[in-house]
């Protein structure tokens, strides 16, 4: 079987933990670059010990390889704005894991077809990833007026671009949740907590519901099939409880909100298991490069 | 002893133990008596901060915007602050609150996480007001700690940074070693806000100015989150006894506790059991009222459920934690009686 090259971009914790899922799984993917800016950082040099080519000159060695189709921008926001730019020039797919949101918002297990034609598509936030589907789950079998989500997190898991920049991880997360989990409003709410050992990322969701009756039972179900959907490929990903269905005091008056309750433990391929907060972006990222890498294989068959 | 600057806060603090219920009267009202009385800081949010109007808190009755806009037109001598807690709040809320007119914010976070606050206080000084550090849950973390966070936030402009005792559970000389460090380690104010759950929300606060404290807090009536704070006009009385003339007028608070504040407390803020097992097990003061709404839900014990968030180290922002307790002790308990 042919196999469409792809290259990481970023050789931070990121790109680095990105590298180990590819080589577990790497299906119809051959990572076949690695590149980063400073050459003696512990990504590239993994990389090499695993057979990977490194490079430290940026982006331009992948710019350069002609073959590499699928590009994993692990960078930062500012960076990948002028990365998108020289990705397109080139004819190359950006799978942007940066908060930068060049392209769409991609959650694979609500959205992972609709931009398939894209050049360009962004993977949110780890909170974006772990309680966008979760919204989904509820607002595909009733309206859902306001999601919120309290994404709780180690602080040993939060890097220092999170922290420099909490407002746009909160404004990130809460658009997903209109935009792809189809919430009418939303509010994205992160804790960082230092307690040792690290606390596993957990996630709550409160989804208001306006509807006097609704059927429990099935938005139960949407949401454990959901939950089996996101395992698939985030295989630490669980429901904490049974999801509830708790009465609140709302803006829009007494209303039942439909309160969830998830974990996510990380693999531990790189990081730690509690960060699945890392976890399930990298995870999610080479899900979608899987999908596009099939696409093109596919398309490449047709025109043969 | 040098004469502290008094920051009110039962126009934040104080919305915790009421549902964040308060109207537009209420807080013209209360306003206008801590500004006649002379207290020179009064702050108006939302408990959880700027924003904190959510679900997982709960949300404001009231707009906050329409209640600080109300207290900044009441004001005539008293700063207007607000809190900020980053995540729950952005710098969109912070700058509509500096356009009302708010002249202080005092930014609040867990006190092992003040690098997540760097582009606030940049933001405040670059519009001009007066911005103070929130370190919350001090009680868990040792002074080292704390002084290494506190130098963080001094590097990104504070012109303060508090010591806060958010479960109320501190001794006196908790307080005096962790004041007396920051004073140490610091060239800004050092200030102390206090939970009554021991008992100890007054002691705690003179134990602060012993050591070095440059402001406290306190809302009047103690009107504040679970067991809540140091009553404003008790800290004024003490210090009046303790010869510390702070030009507060002591009858002028004394009436405001007793004609406007008293009257709309729901329930007398007491140390019962619920409060005294939160402050125990250092549990996040606001905490108390889900607490409850938990316990009752599933017929719990809220005792049981403060230990074990204790036991969780949960922090401030936590809520939904409450739930997953809950759920589990329940669960745990029917697994018992099943076995029974």
């Amino acid at each position: 079987m042919s196999k469409v090259k792809v290259g990481i971009l970023g050789s931070g914790n990121i790109g680095t933990d990105l590298m180990y899922k590819i080589l577990k799984n790497d299906g119809p993917m051959e990572l076949s670059l690695m590149a980063g800016i400073d050459p003696n950082s512990e990504g590239l040099m993994r990389a090499r010990e695993m057979g990977i080519e490194a490079s430290h000159e940026g982006i331009n060695d992948i710019l350069a390889d002609s073959d590499i189709k699928i590009v994993f921008d692990a960078t930062s926001a500012k960076a990948h704005i002028q990365a998108a730019e020289k990705l397109r020039a080139e004819n190359k797919m950006a799978i942007d894991l940066t908060p930068a949101a060049v392209g769409p918002y991609l959650v694979p297990p609500v959205n992972l077809n609709d931009h398939i034609e894209s050049k360009n598509i962004n993977m949110v936030s780890c909170a974006g990833q772990a309680t966008t589907p979760l919204v989904h789950a509820v607002s595909r079998e009733v309206p859902v007026q306001y999601a919120e989500t309290i994404a709780t997190v180690a602080s040993r898991a939060i890097g220092t671009g999170t922290r420099k920049n909490v407002d746009e991880f909160t404004r990130t997360t809460a658009n997903s949740l209109v935009k792809v989990g189809g919430s009418i409003s939303a509010r994205a709410v992160p804790v960082f907590n230092p307690a040792e050992p690290p606390i596993t990322m957990v996630n709550t969701i409160y989804t208001v519901i306006k509807e006097k009756d609704f059927d429990v039972d099935a938005v139960k179900k949407s949401i454990k099939d959901m939950v089996k959907n996101v395992s698939e490929y985030v295989p630490g990903y669980r429901l904490k409880a049974e999801p509830i269905i708790d009465y609140r005091e709302t803006p829009w008056g007494r209303l039942p909100v439909v309160v969830i309750m998830n974990e996510v433990e990380g693999e531990g391929d790189f990081f730690p298991k509690y960060a699945g907060n890392l976890d399930i972006m990298t995870a999610s990222a080479r899900k979608v490069g899987e999908l596009y890498a099939s696409h093109i294989l596919q398309k490449e068959e047709v025109q043969q | 002893m040098k004469i502290p600057r008094l920051t009110d806060t039962t126009l934040r603090d104080g919305s915790h133990a009421i549902s964040y219920s308060y109207t537009s009267d209420q807080v013209k009202d209360i306003v206008h008596g801590l500004d006649k009385a002379g207290v020179p800081v009064i702050e108006v949010s939302h408990g959880a901060g700027l924003n904190g109007s959510t679900i997982q808190q709960g949300f404001s009755k009231t707009p906050e915007s329409e209640l600080i806009k109300v207290a900044v037109e009441t004001a005539k001598q008293a700063k207007i602050a607000s809190l900020f807690v980053p995540g729950i709040g952005t710098s969109e809320e912070l700058r509509d609150a500096i356009e009302i007119g708010i002249k202080m914010v005092r930014i609040a976070v867990h006190c092992t996480e003040a690098d997540v606050t760097e582009q606030y206080f940049h933001l405040a000084k670059e519009l001009g007001i007066e911005a103070v550090g929130f370190l919350m849950m001090s009680h868990t973390q040792p002074k080292e700690v704390l002084v290494e966070q506190a130098k963080l936030m001094e590097s990104y402009g504070a012109d303060c940074v508090y010591v806060v005792d958010s479960a109320g559970a501190l001794v006196p000389d908790g307080v005096r070693e962790r004041v007396s460090a920051l004073k140490d380690a610091l060239t800004i104010d050092v200030g102390m806000h206090a939970h009554n759950n021991l008992g100890l929300a007054i002691g705690n606060t003179i134990a602060a100015l012993e050591a070095g404290a440059d402001q406290v807090d306190g809302t009047v009536r103690g009107l504040g989150a679970g067991a809540g704070n140091a009553p404003t006009e008790v800290i004024v009385a003490a210090l009046n006894k303790m010869d510390i003339d702070t030009g507060i007028s002591l009858s002028v608070l004394m009436d405001l506790a007793e004609e406007v504040v008293a009257p709309i407390i729901p329930s007398p803020i007491v140390i019962d059991r619920d409060n005294l097992s939160s402050g125990y097990a250092g549990v996040y003061n606001s905490f108390l009222l889900h607490v409850r709404h938990a316990a009752e839900k599933f017929d719990l014990n809220p005792t049981e459920i403060m230990e074990e968030l204790g036991k969780r180290q949960a922090i401030a922002g936590q809520e939904d934690w409450i739930i997953d307790v809950a759920i589990e002790l329940a669960e745990k308990k029917k697994g018992l009686q099943s076995i029974k």
